[in-house]
């Protein structure tokens, strides 16, 4: 049988000196899921992505992306990813349609192909009558969606979003999670960090980092079974509080 | 190939699009070239002079008439006193003060000879002694004809022996201090711009954090790089032929040499410049920190380049020094083929060190530049 693994951590760690940043993490993200890796802030979450992504060298320990090793081969890792960082990463001072054309360019797509797949998304994103308009004029939640677009332009098999909702609006939160539920349809999967334990819900599976451990791995269901509680804030708080 | 060809697009769409910055890169150098090429000359000129009269005889004005009569010298004032003279001495007023004394005229009949006193504000000495050597040759030139002048009462008609010699300036014939200093400002404007476009452009994609964001595509370091120096290198010829066409309508500089070889060399050349700002890049975090030290190595290369100061007067360990600033090579090279004519065989020498140290720098700054921490 084929392995549905898509990523495969095995005691993966990051010290920065006498500090365990990420402290032996292990999970597997199986083909087509929305894994949620949740954490308080300097939980970890962050440093682990990095590693995941190739441009952080892990202080110990295995990990799998789209069975390519981390530390071996991360360029041919990067060929298979897509990923959205806490920070907004696209050009200010380019265009939204330029902004892809020079993503989609330094994938490697063909310029038929990036003008087919532009005009896509940003029909999709509501956006072709503003594709003319430099990104940085954009209101915080557009330039979030174009992001997310952006990074799954050369139809990469796995997304890291870290934190990809941070000050968005309700609304445009929901049409974020619409988005990404249209791509794991697609068979993408998804690797999303969140503050908002709503989206939590929203997962297929969760993780919960806390102090660079992680310290429970379930659906939604289960974890507020085990918790006995109602609702996935509760899971975080008991979680978060134990450790205190 | 088309990686590249999209990084260089980008680049310049932002480097256009910077309203900031294009008046930066192509303004400044203009005013940078206009006003330093006027301002910075080593000619000593309005000297400003004064003198004290004790003797104020037809002999004493005569004198002072002669330094009336150059054109280094303002004559500006009379002073009655030696304290006097002083206290404008060091307030600025005046920088040399001449001083005749009582019974000069009357020395100079009968015994043949009479002193003078004179003062000159030396806090710049190389000025001083310019200025001084001023002095002496319109002291000597007074020498002369009151010698003749006496000669003439004594009736006696034995011809001095004179030693004269004509020097025959080359390349500079009118010693033009222009000549010499436009090529100079040249190389300063194509090096600074180039130097700080690029300190400042891979750092300010980290600030943003855009640099992340590339790091994670699967580019490659070369690639990347090479997308980013191109729209430099690109200005940097671009200046140079602004720098050019000034000097020629402006300045009149003189061009003997081939173009083509200053465009040549001046291709190699920028590489070394672009690489140093990259490495510079590479280990600075932010832009601030990546401008202090552009400045850091700019200031230094610029003052122990030749450019204002001779080589050959630097104590022996700064000369060797120079040997690994690229801005003395790029001076030495603009003054050679553009003053002298200078073919491509004397420049060889220059084009190879320049080359190596392009290699170097460029490998340095690959080296450095890390997609992975």
């Amino acid at each position: 049988m084929k392995n549905e693994n898509v990523i495969e951590v095995e005691n993966l760690t990051k010290a920065f000196g006498a500090f365990k940043a990420v402290n032996a993490i292990s999970f597997e993200v199986k083909k087509g899921e929305i894994f949620g890796f949740l954490g308080a802030n300097g939980a970890g979450k962050t440093t682990a992505i990095k590693m995941l992504i190739g441009i952080s060298h892990p202080t110990s320990g295995k990990a799998k992306v789209v069975d390519f090793d981390v530390y071996t081969q991360p360029e041919a890792i990067k060929r298979n990813i897509g990923y959205m960082s806490q920070r907004f990463a696209l050009y200010d001072d380019l265009t939204v349609q330029e902004n892809i054309n020079f993503f989609g360019g330094i994938y490697g797509l063909s310029r038929k192909a990036i003008r087919q797949k532009s005009k896509d998304s940003l029909v999709e994103l509501g956006m072709h009558e503003i594709s003319s308009k430099l990104v940085g004029s954009l209101p915080l939640g557009w330039k979030q969606k174009l992001s997310f677009s952006v990074a799954l332009l050369h139809e990469p098999k796995i997304v890291f979003l870290d934190e990809p909702t941070g000050g968005v609006d309700p609304i445009t939160r929901r049409q974020f999670w619409e988005m990404i539920y249209k791509a794991a349809d697609q068979g993408t999967t998804i690797f999303v960090t969140t503050h908002y334990m709503d989206e939590a819900e929203y997962c297929d599976r969760v993780s919960i980092m806390v102090e660079g451990k992680i310290e429970a791995l379930d659906t939604p269901k289960n974890l507020k079974q085990q918790f006995k509680v109602a609702s996935m804030n509760e899971v975080f708080l008991k979680l978060a509080r134990n450790i205190e | 190939m088309r990686t590249i060809g999209y990084i260089v697009q980008k680049e310049f769409k932002q480097i256009f699009r910077n309203k900031g910055m294009l008046p930066i890169i192509f303004i400044l150098p203009i005013l940078q070239l206009v006003i330093l090429s006027n301002a910075a000359t080593y000619e000593v000129k309005n000297i400003k002079f004064a003198y004290i009269d004790a003797d104020r005889t037809s002999t004493s004005r005569s004198l002072i008439e002669k330094f009336n009569a150059s054109s280094y010298f303002d004559v500006l004032m009379d002073f009655p006193s030696n304290k006097i003279a002083n206290f404008a001495m060091l307030a600025g007023e005046v920088d040399v003060v001449l001083e005749i004394p009582i019974h000069f005229e009357r020395n100079l009949i009968k015994e043949k000879s009479a002193t003078l006193g004179i003062s000159i504000n030396a806090i710049d000495g190389a000025a001083a002694g310019l200025e001084s050597v001023y002095i002496n040759q319109i002291i000597q030139g007074y020498n002369r004809d009151i010698r003749v002048s006496l000669m003439d009462t004594s009736h006696r008609s034995i011809k001095p022996i004179n030693i004269s010699s004509s020097p025959s300036f080359w390349y500079n014939t009118s010693l033009d201090y222009k000549t010499f200093m436009v090529p100079g400002i040249l190389v300063l404007l194509v090096t600074m711009i180039t130097l700080f476009l690029s300190g400042m452009n891979i750092v300010r994609e980290k600030e943003i954090g855009t640099l992340e964001q590339i790091n994670v595509t699967p580019i490659k370091k070369s690639q990347f790089i090479m997308g980013k120096l191109f729209p430099f290198w690109i200005i940097g010829m671009g200046l140079l032929t602004i720098g050019l066409i000034l000097a020629k309508l402006i300045f009149n500089t003189p061009m003997l040499g081939n173009i083509p070889l200053l465009y040549l060399y001046t291709s190699i050349y920028i590489l070394v410049i672009l690489g140093m700002g990259l490495l510079i890049s590479n280990f600075t975090d932010t832009q601030q920190q990546a401008m202090f030290i552009a400045w850091f190595f700019i200031v230094i290369f610029i003052l122990m380049s030749g450019l204002f100061t001779p080589i050959e007067s630097m104590p022996q360990w700064a000369q060797i020094f120079t040997e690994i600033n690229p801005i003395k090579y790029f001076v030495e090279v603009m003054r050679m083929v553009l003053l002298k004519g200078a073919g491509l065989q004397v420049i060889l020498p220059q084009l190879l060190k320049t080359l190596a140290y392009a290699l170097v720098m460029n490998a340095l700054a690959v080296w450095s530049y890390k997609k992975v921490n």
